[in-house]
């Protein structure tokens, strides 16, 4: 079940729209920004809500690697793989965030803090490394830097 | 003036708001248009400023919005699209416009609007650059609070209404008809051309699809004329354009210069040259989709042509630099790891040709690599040319592959010959490899 503040974001998304299924990928960032991710009961939902199918919905959800699908920790850190933080070391930066929460991209930490993901250039090229924790961009990083990032985020 | 795209815009500082921005001659376009302009007159002046498309493919603006049917008879709604899904790898120019200068955009749009007769207007922005979400909805809002948006602006007969849509990632939603399927709420795969979007677009009705800082040149050409803007410039397309170079350089950064300035100017006086203990190789030109250029081409004017004459695009405009102390066959297997994973499945020669390509690059890493798999990936530059897929981002991703094969030849045979990544313990060596998950898809579930 949708909460009267996510039904009442959607609703607002939904009107800058002619018909309802434009806002889709609005309305499911609405219920992500609530809850972390988006799970099959609240896609249902939201698709209850647009008049589409679940199926429908699902296969634009699936489509985007924004719209998590799956639970995730309470931060999500996402780093850049793309070429020029490539260039700039941010294999180091892998490594030393795999080594420091224990985990291998893709995984979540056990105490349920941090999620670990890979994305696509964040148009920060000029401060390489980069990578964002929740919404927030943290640019040159080093290794010392991305060991104090996280202390950030409890 | 000489840097009227970055005029307003100060490192680290909050942007411009409404009444500091009229005061600087913000929205005076938008007042010249609506009082003193026809809008096929705005036209005219795009089409005569030889504005060309920023996003990448340089198309002339003005030929562009000649496409639209005009006149009373015409579909309605039309269609304005900004595309601010900046995703080209190595491009972080229309952040720098987005964030900097928020309600130049929105006078773009205006500007842009009023010349092609659009009644709404769409930015498709993606869900990272969040500051730019925020400051776009604030210069919104004042706008509209000031009669720039909505109903018979400035007492015209022309209405307009604009709206901020936040996307979810995937490179591909930057072409353009992909774009107007993600924008409807539909999987963004590419749409057939014929009909264009400028006749046949979003929902069916005339759309105009523009790069930010394309869009972001209009109001200058407007309030200034042509003849001041194509004096901006250095050679035959009008302007400024912002460059940008990232990589092992010693100042990394974005700066808008005349159009047609040399890649030497750029790379040596504003970036200041390679950091110390790096050596030039070369340097992908206009973000990850462009054939890399070396050194004798360093001297060449970034602009359309002289680099289309050098075997590349200018693209973006915003330079790549490789290194020495990066291995090459690494840089190319980053590139197609990005292309195979941002291929939208659509067409089996793009995304079954980007994955084979990856795994043969990564299997050169690991040196584990053959002699004849060097004629494999050439044969995929030719498969995977333009106009043996749907959309341009396969051939975009060939680019730089057969550019790296040119001119890094000796070095993808080292890999062969000794079984290994010569930079392994370098600076950037095969441990690099590609182990990452592909996307968030998967996400392992919590242990």
């Amino acid at each position: 079940m949708l909460s009267d503040a996510e039904r009442a974001e959607i609703e607002e998304e939904l009107s800058h729209y002619p018909d309802k299924q434009a806002g889709c990928v609005e309305a499911l960032k609405v219920v992500q920004r609530h809850r972390g991710w988006v799970s099959d009961e609240n896609l249902k939902s939201v698709a209850a809500l647009l008049g589409m199918t679940s199926d429908e919905l699902d296969s634009v959800a699936t489509f985007y690697n924004l719209i998590l699908r799956k639970p995730v920790g309470r931060h999500v850190i996402f780093l850049c793989d793309s070429i020029s933080c490539w260039v700039c070391g941010c294999d180091a930066m892998r490594k030393s965030l795999q080594s420091l929460l224990g985990i291998s991209m893709g995984e979540t930490t056990p105490d349920g803090r941090f999620t670990l993901l890979p994305i696509v250039c964040l148009g920060a090229c000029d401060h390489a490394p980069t990578m964002m924790v929740n919404d927030d961009l943290h640019e040159d990083l080093t290794i010392e830097k991305v060991d104090r990032v996280l202390e950030q985020y409890p | 003036m000489d840097r009227p795209l970055t005029r307003n815009i100060k490192p680290k500082a909050e942007p411009l708001w409404l009444a500091e921005y009229e005061k600087a001659g913000g929205y005076e376009s938008v007042r010249k248009a609506l009082r003193t302009m026809a809008p096929q007159e705005v036209q005219k002046l795009v089409t005569e400023s030889t504005l060309r498309g920023r996003g990448g493919a340089g198309f002339p603006t003005g030929k562009k919005w000649s496409f639209v049917p005009m006149g009373p008879d015409t579909p309605r709604p039309k269609y304005l699209v900004v595309n601010a899904d900046e995703m080209e790898p190595g491009t972080f120019k229309d952040r720098l416009l987005l964030e900097g200068d928020p309600h130049q955009m929105i006078e773009s749009m205006i500007v842009s609007a009023y010349a092609i007769q659009a009644d709404v207007g769409y930015i498709f922005l993606r869900m990272e650059y969040g500051i730019a979400a925020a400051r776009l909805r604030k210069a919104i809002k004042e706008a509209r609070a000031k009669g720039y948006l909505g109903r018979n602006l400035l007492g015209s007969d022309f209405s307009f209404e604009i709206y901020l849509h936040s996307s979810a990632g995937r490179y591909i939603c930057g072409e353009e008809t992909a774009l107007l399927n993600a924008l409807e709420g539909k999987r963004a795969i590419p749409r057939a051309k014929p009909p264009f979007p400028q006749v046949v677009g979003l929902w069916g009705k005339p759309t105009i699809v523009q790069n930010v800082e394309t869009l972001c040149n209009v109001p200058h050409i407007i309030t200034h004329g042509v003849e001041w803007y194509r004096r901006l410039s250095r050679g035959k397309d009008g302007g400024t354009k912002i460059y940008g170079v990232s990589g092992n350089v010693k100042r990394p950064g974005a700066w808008e210069l005349p159009m047609g300035t040399s890649i030497r100017e750029i790379l040596e006086e504003h970036a200041g040259g390679m950091r110390d203990g790096f050596a030039f190789r070369g340097l992908l030109p206009g973000g990850a989709s462009t054939a890399m250029l070396v050194e004798e081409h360093l001297d060449l004017p970034m602009d359309f042509e002289s680099i289309a004459q050098g075997g590349s695009r200018m693209g973006t405009g915003t330079m790549i630099v490789l290194d020495d102390q990066t291995c090459p066959v690494g840089f190319a297997q980053n590139l197609e790891h990005f292309f195979a994973q941002e291929s939208c499945g659509w067409c089996t020669p793009c995304w079954e040709g980007l994955s084979w390509t990856e795994r043969i690059l990564q299997s050169l890493e690991e040196g584990q690599g053959r002699m004849e798999e060097l004629d494999v990936l050439t044969m995929h530059t030719k498969l995977l040319a333009p106009g043996r897929t749907f959309c341009a981002l396969a051939p975009g991703a060939m680019d730089p592959l057969q550019s790296l094969l040119k001119y890094c030849r000796v070095d993808f045979e080292r890999h062969i010959h000794e079984k290994r990544c010569p930079w392994r313990d370098g600076h950037n060596g095969a441990d690099g490899a590609r182990t990452w998950p592909v996307s968030s898809s998967m996400i392992v579930p919590t242990r």
